[in-house]
């Protein structure tokens, strides 16, 4: 049990196969407490029906959300308070602003349930906090991506929901908004001591800014935990195909030795020294994967290294990415690949082999 | 050239315009019906509204009679309150009209709110508001335009009935002749200047109001 503000969602909707689209299920459970939850997952998977069913804009078939303690819905009971009464503040993708309304409409708008004076207090406070003042006087058109962006959420924050949503806030945004767009978030999740959900299929988005991520795919959580946990161990292989830059390994198992805690894998054709595999014996077969910053390029042979062309060069932020054949990845930093010998090896240490199934 | 009688156009035109008004009102709020709430018997509401633009005039003009007369339930009880029947009046000559702009404007409203992006009422939900406000606040600035372009159609189309207005409001020169009436009268009597010049007033008024419909349906906002 979280303390403090806790938002729980269990819920089942289901759509039947109609003639332009096949049927859907999702069937979730999870629990939120304070801070950024990301609903993390492919396109399809469910992820902002979740939202829409906790902000009231769909009714669940099944399942009960709780926020605070107070039932939002309750299939049982058929208990299904309205959208206005839910207290779920919700930032749309498309950011919903309205489009007739100048900034301080649109927050006035939403503060129209306050007494008079908190409601020109209240806009103020928001106008500044979100480095709107200026802007107050302009319609959403004559608004860049991440002013419109900052303009929703602090619209969403006038009515002091109890909970916030977002449906993907930082898509279309360019590298410097959406470095804006963490500030800004980061700075809400320090500040109001409120369950945030994020849907996002950006992996960067999700590490960035979650605590607790909901990995989301056709309906279901295939897993859940911090991102480092997350990323210290996918559990699955589909999850670290989800999580997309894992290299994954398939192996048999040669030899276990328990008590030095090691063993000994056939995996690409060759022998490999890999970590302690629970549940294994030898023969077995077993899926591994790899993260790519955990993988090395040397020059030479030995222990745990494998000869390969690279297939692909990828230049990235922080680093280069090599894609080699046999679907290894491996990030490795920029000077140290202008400085590659001429027959590459790629080193797997036993360490950042991570057992997914067996 | 003898003087004209222009009674008939400004009565169109006060027709017109009260038809209208209320019309809006009907008409605006049955639309909001339609595209907002599911209830038993919605598709046969639907179907009634659209109706009067299927249905000959004189049909309409028959039902209403029946409705209305001075036989009906209602005519007797109009008659009971304010001493004089409703059939033959002004009244009843916008009663006509209304008959034919309510369905103008609830086809056309309704497309209008329906085409609103449902994000905005979604937002406005979430932000407390009630129904109500969402309608007048968001929904309805939105749609502004092809709702008034419909107003507009929908006066073009009061000033011109002639059917229905002739059956229950009558050709009372002075009294409930309207310009569609006149022109008739007119060109049975052989008043050919009359006619061309009641047909020209009103094909003025009627393509200004067109054009203005169209306007106003094309330049949608951003």
């Amino acid at each position: 049990m979280i303390a403090g503000a806790s938002l729980q969602v269990v819920l089942g909707k289901s759509f039947p196969p109609a003639e332009d689209s096949a049927g859907f299920d999702l069937s979730v459970e999870f629990e939120a407490g304070p801070g950024i939850t990301a609903l993390y997952g492919p396109s399809g998977s469910g992820k902002t029906l979740t939202l829409d069913a906790i902000a009231g804009f769909i009714t669940p078939q099944a399942g009960r959300i709780q926020l605070n303690g107070q039932i939002l819905f309750d299939a049982g009971t058929s208990v299904s308070i309205p959208p206005r009464n839910r207290a779920c503040g919700y930032v749309f993708q498309n950011y919903a602003l309205f489009p007739h309304m100048t900034v301080r409409r649109n927050l006035a708008f939403a503060a129209n349930n306050l007494p008079r004076l908190e409601r020109h207090r209240r806009i103020a406070e928001l106008l500044e906090r979100f480095h709107l003042t200026e802007l107050a006087g302009r319609n959403p058109r004559e608004l860049s991506g991440g002013q419109k962006q900052r303009a929703s959420i602090a619209r969403a924050l006038i009515t002091q929901p109890k909970a916030l949503l977002l449906d993907e806030p930082g898509r279309g945004l360019d590298g410097q908004l959406r470095a804006e767009l963490y500030t800004t978030l980061l700075d809400l999740k320090a500040l109001s001591k409120i369950p945030i959900l994020l849907v996002t299929h950006d992996t960067e988005e999700c590490f960035a800014l979650a605590d607790n991520v909901l990995l989301y795919q056709n309906g279901r959580i295939l897993h859940r935990g911090s991102p480092v946990e997350l990323l210290r161990n996918p559990g699955s292989a589909e999850v670290a195909t989800l999580l997309g830059d894992f290299t994954i390994f398939s192996a048999e198992v040669l030899t276990l030795d328990p008590a030095r805690q090691i063993s000994t894998l056939k995996m690409l054709g060759q022998e490999f020294n890999g970590p302690h595999l629970r549940g294994c014996f030898r023969g077995d077969r077993v899926t591994l994967c790899a993260r790519p910053e955990e993988l090395r390029i040397v020059g030479k042979p030995g222990d745990n290294r494998i000869r390969r062309v690279p297939l692909r060069i990828t230049e990235r932020p922080q680093a280069v990415r090599v894609d080699f054949d046999s679907g290894l990845i491996v990030d490795i930093p920029r000077d140290q690949w202008a400085e590659r010998p001429d027959d590459i090896w790629v080193d797997v240490p036993a360490g950042a082999l991570r057992q997914i199934s067996k | 050239m003898p003087t004209l009688d222009w009674f008939p156009l400004w009565l169109s035109l006060e027709v017109a315009t009260i038809a209208t008004c209320l019309s809006a009102g009907v008409g605006i709020w049955l639309a909001w019906v339609l595209a907002n709430r599911t209830f038993p018997g919605k598709d046969i509401v639907d179907a009634l509204t659209a109706l009067p633009l299927a249905l000959p005039p004189t049909v309409l003009g028959y039902y209403l009679l029946t409705v209305i007369g001075r036989n009906s339930m209602f005519g007797q009880a109009w008659e009971s309150v304010t001493g004089s029947p409703l059939v033959f009046t002004p009244a009843a000559a916008v009663i006509a009209a209304m008959l034919h702009a309510i369905p103008l404007l609830v086809k056309s409203t309704r497309a209008a709110l329906e085409s609103v992006d449902h994000d905005f009422e979604r937002a406005g939900r979430s932000l407390g508001a009630s129904e109500w406000r969402i309608f007048w606040r968001v929904s309805l600035p939105l749609a502004k335009r092809p709702v008034a372009a419909a107003t507009a159609l929908a006066f073009a189309r009061c000033l011109g009935d002639f059917g229905a207005t002739l059956m229950i409001a009558g050709d009372i020169p002075g009294r409930t002749q309207t310009v569609a009436v006149a022109v008739f009268d007119a060109v049975e009597a052989g008043n050919t200047a009359t006619a061309r010049w009641l047909v020209l007033a009103i094909s003025a008024i009627t393509i200004l109001l067109v054009f203005l419909s169209n306007r106003l349906e094309r330049r949608r906002p951003a």
